[in-house]
């Protein structure tokens, strides 16, 4: 129990006849980033807003820190800072008044509001903007002063959702390095469709697909399936795909256009150096070979369709 | 619950909309006051006379705090109107949602800013008849009963503006059923009057806020009377909460 500082057990919502999230169990340990990746739509934010208590879950229980969500909302809230997709502002407020009014709602004792309030600015990198009005500053600023007020009152974990969308890239590495700070003191929980932040900033991965959790790993277990495993070649005078296909090494091969080709192969056995010793050898003007990174769609796809197979077994 | 009720008065005191409405009813109220006066001055001489005779309370007073009601039916739909309303547009209502406070807490924090507010504006309109001490005798037992019945009036108004206000994500919406709403609070007895069976009328004019504002206009505090405005306000306050609640559900 110690260890488990969130745990979500057979979490179910739904929207009229629509499921949006659908039996979702999973726990958050103490200093962990959990990464909550998923397409648009697959029930993140679902799943996020009845963590923070934003939303009941239709089914089952959310314990927070030993308090259950449902019957303690109090006790568990306390323990919990929320970031939504869209950050919680008083636009009309300085950034400093806002920051001291969450302070006063998150029922920080009066005597150590100032000193919370000064911390949190201090850590999110806000003491230049501190007199500002909210409405003013630049969305970057905006999401720090929205992270700022879900680490005011030192949560036991910490939600954060799609902290980075709508930044522009320097703004993106700025809240990212913020959040790997936070995750020193704080569990968190961020969600995201964005695979490079989970590899940056991720302890453990979940994917979450139509409201169902499709997956849950480490990073380490994550990155293995995210290892490369084909590559684009592109020759200007190709030979028939049959003697591609014969290349030591090569599982698999697609013709994407008449000069380019998709070659899967098996990460233990990599045809590059055969593919372009033949291709010097025939003569066959290799003019690209580019090993081909796997974005988030093929992970979904290489995993929705492991899934498929595992569920027709069980029907 | 206070900090959220210091919070709402002081966000709404940086909008040019409390200071606007604050100045303008104290115009407008003004030159009722005057007008009033003026008319008092005209007959006070025929009157003076007459034993028992209304005297600048019930006359220059009692009338404002009449006009006063009226005017503050037209205000309040456009002060309540944000309290839940545009929390909901800018999206920042998840703020409190998720931070340690029940449904009750947020919803009596707000309604006591807005009451907050009305309680300034309250406040700056007695001074008019107050000013009148300074010349004349008051009777005071009367203008407090007045004053108590507009605080009254002015929290059911608060109450129902932040019931509607809780119900859409626009202000505007809020503000436009707020005003039907209370109008037809207002005038609902007028329809009550018409009525040819007794019983109805009994129940309409019951039901109308003013009706019970006049007896305490004319001196009378009755329990009902503070009765009936008491349950408008915790029917209306619950029914947020409730709101609210449901919300978490829906």
């Amino acid at each position: 129990m110690a260890t488990h500082l969130l745990s979500a057990k057979t979490l179910s919502r739904h929207y009229g006849s629509q499921i949006a999230v659908n039996n979702v169990s999973f726990e958050v340990h103490k200093g962990e980033v959990l990464g909550f990746l998923g397409p648009n739509g697959a029930g993140k934010s679902t799943t996020m807003k009845m963590l923070s208590g934003n939303l009941a879950p239709s089914q089952g229980e959310i314990i927070i820190n030993g308090y259950d969500l449902l019957t303690e909302p109090k006790q568990a809230k306390a323990h919990i800072g929320y970031l939504p997709e869209q950050p919680p502002l008083y636009k009309e407020l300085t950034v400093k008044e806002f920051l001291l009014f969450c302070a006063r709602i998150n029922q920080i004792p009066s005597s150590k509001t100032k000193a919370a309030v000064d911390t949190v600015i201090e850590r999110c990198g806000l003491s230049g903007v501190t007199q500002r009005l909210i409405a003013n500053l630049s969305k970057g600023f905006q999401q720090r002063v929205g992270i700022a007020q879900a680490i005011i009152h030192t949560p036991a974990v910490v939600i954060l959702d799609e902290p980075t969308s709508g930044l522009d890239p320097i703004q993106i590495r700025e809240i990212r390095h913020l959040i790997r700070d936070i995750a020193k003191e704080h569990s968190v929980i961020l969600s995201t469709h964005i695979l490079p932040e989970v590899e940056m900033l991720c302890d453990r991965v979940q994917i979450i697909n139509q409201g169902q959790l499709i997956l849950s790993d480490t990073l380490k277990g994550f990155s293995q399936q995210m290892q490369t495993s084909h590559l684009l070649l592109g020759l200007s005078s190709p030979p028939a795909i049959t003697v591609l296909q014969n290349i030591a090494g090569v599982l698999e091969i697609e013709a994407q256009t008449d000069t380019l080709f998709k070659i899967h192969y098996s990460p233990e056995n990599n045809p590059v150096n055969n593919i372009v010793s033949q291709a010097a050898k025939k003569n066959w003007q290799l003019i690209q070979l580019t090993p081909q990174q796997h974005s988030l769609e093929d992970v979904f796809m290489k995993i929705i369709r492991d899934e498929i197979p595992q569920s027709d077994q069980g029907v | 619950m206070f900090t959220l009720a210091k919070n709402e008065l002081y966000r709404l005191f940086l909008s040019p909309l409390a200071w606007i409405i604050l100045a303008l009813t104290q115009l407008i109220l003004a030159y009722l006051f005057l007008t009033n006066i003026d008319y008092f001055m005209q007959i006070q001489a025929k009157i003076s006379a007459i034993p028992g005779a209304p005297g600048v309370t019930e006359l220059i007073a009692i009338p404002l705090l009449g006009n006063a009601a009226t005017l503050l039916l037209l205000i309040t739909p456009l002060v309540s109107m944000r309290l839940i309303a545009e929390e909901r547009r800018n999206e920042s209502l998840p703020l409190l949602l998720s931070a340690p406070l029940s449904s009750s807490q947020i919803v009596f924090g707000k309604y006591f800013g807005i009451f907050g507010f009305f309680l300034t504006l309250l406040t700056l309109i007695s001074l008019m008849p107050l000013s009148l001490s300074l010349g004349s005798q008051l009777d005071f037992k009367l203008l407090a009963s007045g004053l108590l019945g507009l605080a009254l009036l002015l929290a059911s108004f608060s109450a129902i503006g932040l019931y509607l206000s809780s119900l859409t994500k626009q202000p505007t919406i809020a503000a436009m059923t707020t005003f039907a709403s209370l109008f037809l609070l207002w005038i609902i007895d007028w329809a009550g009057n018409s009525q040819i069976s007794e019983e109805s009328t009994g129940l309409f004019s019951w039901l109308s806020l003013l009706n019970h504002y006049q007896s305490l206009l004319q001196g009378e505090v009755n329990s009902s009377d503070i009765a009936y405005y008491l349950i408008v306000i915790a029917t209306f306050l619950i029914l947020t909460i409730r709101r609210l609640d449901s919300e978490r559900l829906n």
